[in-house]
């Protein structure tokens, strides 16, 4: 009783969340992993808005896109392309690494 | 063997204090021990699934899938603290009678158990399909797997290490006092589950932040240091939170309490005894 309504919750969360998910189009900014490092390392965006990123995993390997500055953590899988959303950002430097690749794989998102 | 050690510890961490408080808040009730094992050994095999279908899930629904899925289990397992809170205010009593007098056992059905089996089961999905990823990684990069293996080894002993010592402090709340220090912490992981669940949501552009970064406290305590992560998994410390993570948060506390409140009062006299 208590796990089925557990799933009833669950399929509902995910069901409106889907529904919800048709939203606005905001301006797109694209990073490449490919050997294990980003591509470009400096990224610039514009502060006070909110953005759009694109993370194209082109190496067959996953990797983790985490930013303590950011607060965002997501798994890119191997061959895969996510998208993750951030901001408004007051104008600032916003490191990110990818969690897997922690000696090579570093940047800096740049909000201006 | 260092670096893999810290990183699987970091991702053992979170599960093992949730195990822990939930194998404190089910004292007394028989067979907790098996359906708390069942609830890991089920978090394993999700994990594994989870972690199999990645791309399908990341891929999913334009590209914020894993935010949907993570917002969703995570919501999921606030419901059931949220169920086994309410529960528990109106059957703690009968526990801690059953804890003080040898012997006697409470019979209390397996409902709250099946409820926390959910939550820990969820909670050892959630970190641990990451720690496969990154396993999977380091070998497909051609990492040496005498290290490999000794460092997640050595990450997992470190992170059951640390959940245990919470245990034992827990065991060492006087029995009066006990079921409600063990609620009040179950409700704030529940709290801040629903935090972290609204911060998928708003990486995911479906919530809005409602103040990206509302205050920043990670020079005093980051929130990726092992004392700030331990925080963030009882009581949903996050260094650097939005708006509506604070919104979840309180909302959350609240509708916990309020149903405790209603249902932990005495039952009204049965009609007729007025």
């Amino acid at each position: 009783m208590a796990i089925r309504s557990a799933f009833c919750w669950f399929f509902a969360v995910c069901w409106l969340l889907t529904v919800s998910a048709v939203g606005a189009e905001e301006a797109t900014f694209k990073l490449t992993i490919r050997n294990h490092r980003f591509e470009p390392t400096e990224l610039m965006v514009p502060a006070g808005q909110k953005i759009k990123l694109e993370i194209d995993n082109q190496d067959a390997t996953p990797e983790e896109f985490e930013s303590y500055e950011l607060n965002r953590e997501k798994v890119v899988p191997a061959k895969a392309t996510v998208v993750i959303f951030v901001g408004p950002l007051k104008p600032g430097r916003y490191p990110f690494f990818g969690d897997f690749n922690k000696g090579t794989a570093k940047g800096v998102l740049i909000a201006k | 063997m260092l670096g893999i050690g810290v990183l699987i510890l970091r991702e053992v961490l979170e599960a093992s204090l949730i195990i822990s408080v939930v194998y404190a808040a089910t004292r007394g009730i028989p067979g907790r021990g098996r359906w708390v094992g069942l609830g890991v050994a089920a978090g394993v095999v999700g994990a594994l699934l989870v972690a199999a279908f990645a791309g399908a899930i990341a891929s999913a629904v334009s590209g914020i899938g894993q935010e949907v899925f993570n917002a969703s289990v995570l919501l999921a397992a606030v419901v059931m603290i949220g169920w086994h809170a309410v529960w528990m205010s109106s059957h703690g009593k009968a526990l801690v009678t059953k804890l003080k007098s040898v012997g006697s056992e409470v019979s209390v059905g397996h409902r709250p158990l099946a409820a926390l089996l959910v939550v820990v089961a969820i909670a050892v999905l959630r970190e641990g399909s990451e720690a496969v990823l990154f396993v999977y990684a380091q070998a497909a990069n051609g990492s040496d797997w005498v290290d490999l293996v000794a460092g997640v080894g050595a990450g997992i002993l470190g992170g059951a290490a640390i959940g245990l010592a919470l245990y034992v402090g827990l065991l060492r709340i006087p029995m009066r006092y006990f079921f409600t220090a063990t609620n009040w912490l179950l409700l704030l992981v529940a709290a801040g589950m629903a935090a972290q669940a609204a911060n998928f949501l708003v990486q995911a552009g479906i919530l809005p932040p409602l103040g990206a970064r509302l205050w920043d406290t990670s020079a005093l305590l980051s929130d990726h240091s092992l004392f700030g992560q331990t925080l963030h998994a009882l009581i949903g410390y996050d260094a650097r939170p939005a708006g509506i993570q604070l919104a979840f948060y309180f909302v959350t506390v609240v509708i916990i309490v309020l149903g405790m409140k209603l249902c932990g009062k005495p039952k009204p006299p049965i009609s007729g005894a007025a």
